[in-house]
């Protein structure tokens, strides 16, 4: 019985960290049922030991590699870069949430489980070697998303951006699944090395290979907000809590693009031609309109919605650009994308306090006199975020314009630049208004341990990666190695 | 025995009505059950293949859309429930606070 038990537990060992996080999301809510709605805050502390227990786990797990559960996970640096990156966006999800809740009203502790579930979910996303993983990793992460979104209860805008993501969210996995039916009738296996034998030999011309591709492009574009699928971000960014918002700029974003490099750089690695066609297709209306729209918000939130979708773009330039090179930069690229916009969100979700919303850009107005802690971060985050050297940004677009200029699509890297060049009209904007302008009130900004701490390892980590970028880019490119 | 094809053919057309639901429905109910019919002609297509190759895969794979589109129906139904609170409507167009 217990050398059953013993065998049980070593057969786990690969999936020890997802463990790990849903065993602590799970204590959370028993815990959180018997503290009666106190003590919130130590359950926030609380499930970042969790977080900082499985990233352990996933270092540890470094020197494991290769396929298990019937090759429906796979561990590898691929899955392990994206790991970190994942625990990464959650733990500054959390330290931004903790005072955040506080002021809105609505601290709880399933908020801290829904954010380790999400997380779990966007794991098992990452190391997915099954159309069956993908998919259940993907409604594992986005079905707390969708809860997440809407979780002020009273409040009907925080209502109306669940609702909308669920539906728009729940339409994109219909289409997935259509796609992933018609892959598994032709392939006959969900396994995607199994998909990727059955397409070196297969008759790429075939058109339902060709529609199923098409769809399972259009449900991971409606995952990382790639343009003509993008409607719902501005709406749910918006109206969702800020910290979720922070959250999900980041982590389902950075976990649409680990499926999104595994199935198209890897699986469907045979339709190469086709892909990147569309891809780069893709990513110029992405930039086009992330940007343009981007420059008549008035709403922050907004704003930075808009511009999530333009870095979207930014990252399948190098998608579309494919090979080694082009999935490193990605991998470089939204992991600085991740940090630098949870650090913008850090900051904008100081200005909410009681009585102020703080989401309009003209709160911004000089914040430099009154704050100049503050504003300095969010300069720092904002000329990141505009690639502005020696910001890690710059480090980001820099290696996905190289990447495409070696693939031999220059057009594509000159009009990410051209875009980019626009972008700097709506973050200067910001800044102008902080540091040019008189403040309308007087204002204090909300404070707190937790979120000094999260701004202070957002800012370390924009500037390291932006003065020193060479360790995270090997380690980006030794993690691609196995992909490809 | 029935050809694939009929089998195929079936899961297309519900794919489409579902789609068209999705997209020309305003009653946030119908556009759910119109998600459901899209899921479902995925499920249709996953079984038809599964029993025409003889593979088992594709009918575990629809064990598991079938868990979690009732997680998706549950999340889904406590949201609606939130807007008729607050808003007192099921229709889509009036959740318009924010605009886009």
């Amino acid at each position: 019985m217990l050398t059953s038990v013993q065998e049980i537990l070593k057969q786990l060992v690969p999936i020890y960290p997802e463990f790990v996080l849903i065993a602590f999301a799970l204590s959370v809510l028993v815990v959180d049922m018997f503290l009666n709605g106190r003590y919130t805050h130590l359950l926030g502390w609380y499930s970042l030991i969790g977080i900082v227990i499985a990233a352990s786990m996933t270092i540890i797990l470094g020197g494991v590699q290769g396929a298990f559960f019937s090759g429906t996970v796979l561990l590898d640096p691929f899955s392990q870069f994206f790991k970190l990156v994942f625990y990464l966006a959650c733990g500054l999800g959390i330290l931004i949430a903790m005072k955040y809740l506080d002021i809105e009203d609505i601290h709880r502790g399933e908020y801290y489980a829904l954010m380790l579930f999400a997380t779990a979910g966007m794991m098992l996303m990452a190391s997915a070697g099954d159309l069956i993983t993908i998919y259940l990793g993907l409604e594992l992460m986005a079905l707390s998303i969708y809860v997440l979104a809407g979780f002020m209860r009273k409040d009907s805008r925080s209502n109306e951006a669940g609702i909308k993501y669920l539906l728009l969210g729940a339409f994109s996995s219909g289409i997935m699944l259509y796609g992933m039916s018609l892959l598994y009738g032709l392939a006959g296996t969900t396994n995607l090395d199994g998909i990727l034998a059955f397409l070196r030999t297969a008759d790429l011309k075939n058109p339902v290979l060709f529609l199923s591709m098409v769809m399972l492009m259009v449900s991971f574009g409606f995952k990382v907000a790639a343009v003509p699928f993008h409607m719902w971000v501005p709406d749910v960014y918006e109206g969702a809590p800020t910290s979720v918002t922070a959250f999900m700029s980041a982590g389902p974003k950075v976990a649409g693009f680990a499926v999104l490099l595994r199935v198209f750089t890897h699986t469907l690695d045979p339709l190469h031609a086709d892909i990147s066609l569309l891809l780069s297709g893709l990513a110029v209306l992405t930039m086009a309109v992330g940007n343009v729209m981007a420059l008549s918000q008035t709403n922050i939130k907004r704003m930075l919605a808009y511009s999530s979708i333009a870095h979207a773009g930014y990252a399948l330039v190098g998608v579309a650009a494919g090979g080694q090179e082009g999935a490193a930069s990605v991998m470089l690229y939204v992991l600085i994308y991740a940090v630098m916009n949870m650090g913008a969100f850090g900051v904008v979700i100081m200005l909410r306090k009681a009585g102020m919303r703080g989401e309009e850009i003209s709160d911004f107005a000089g914040l430099g006199k009154t704050n100049k802690t503050a504003a300095f971060l969010m300069l720092i985050f904002l000329f990141s975020l505009t690639g502005i050297p020696p910001m890690a940004g710059f480090v980001g677009k820099f290696y996905i314009f190289k990447s495409a200029v070696q693939a031999g699509m220059i057009w594509l890297a000159i009009v990410g630049v051209l875009f980019s060049a626009i972008s700097a009209y709506f973050y200067l904007r910001v800044i102008m208004l902080m540091y040019m302008y008189d403040p309308k009130e007087e204002f204090g900004l909300v404070q707190s341990p937790a979120l000094a701490l999260a701004l202070a390892i957002s800012v370390t980590a924009v500037i390291v990666i932006g003065v020193y970028p060479t360790p995270v880019l090997e380690f980006a490119r030794a993690s691609v190695a196995g992909l490809l | 025995m029935i050809p694939l094809s009929w089998y195929v053919l079936l899961s297309a057309a519900l794919f489409t009505i579902g789609v068209v639901g999705v997209l020309t429905r305003r009653n946030v109910f119908i556009i759910l059950m119109s998600i459901e019919l899209m899921l479902n002609a995925a499920n249709i297509n996953l079984v038809a293949f599964s029993h025409y190759l003889q593979n088992l895969t594709g009918q575990i794979f629809v064990i598991f859309v079938i868990t979690v589109a009732a997680a998706e129906a549950a999340v889904a139904l406590a949201l609606i429930i939130l807007l008729a609170r607050n808003r007192g409507t099921v229709y889509v167009d009036e959740f318009n606070i924010m605009k886009g």
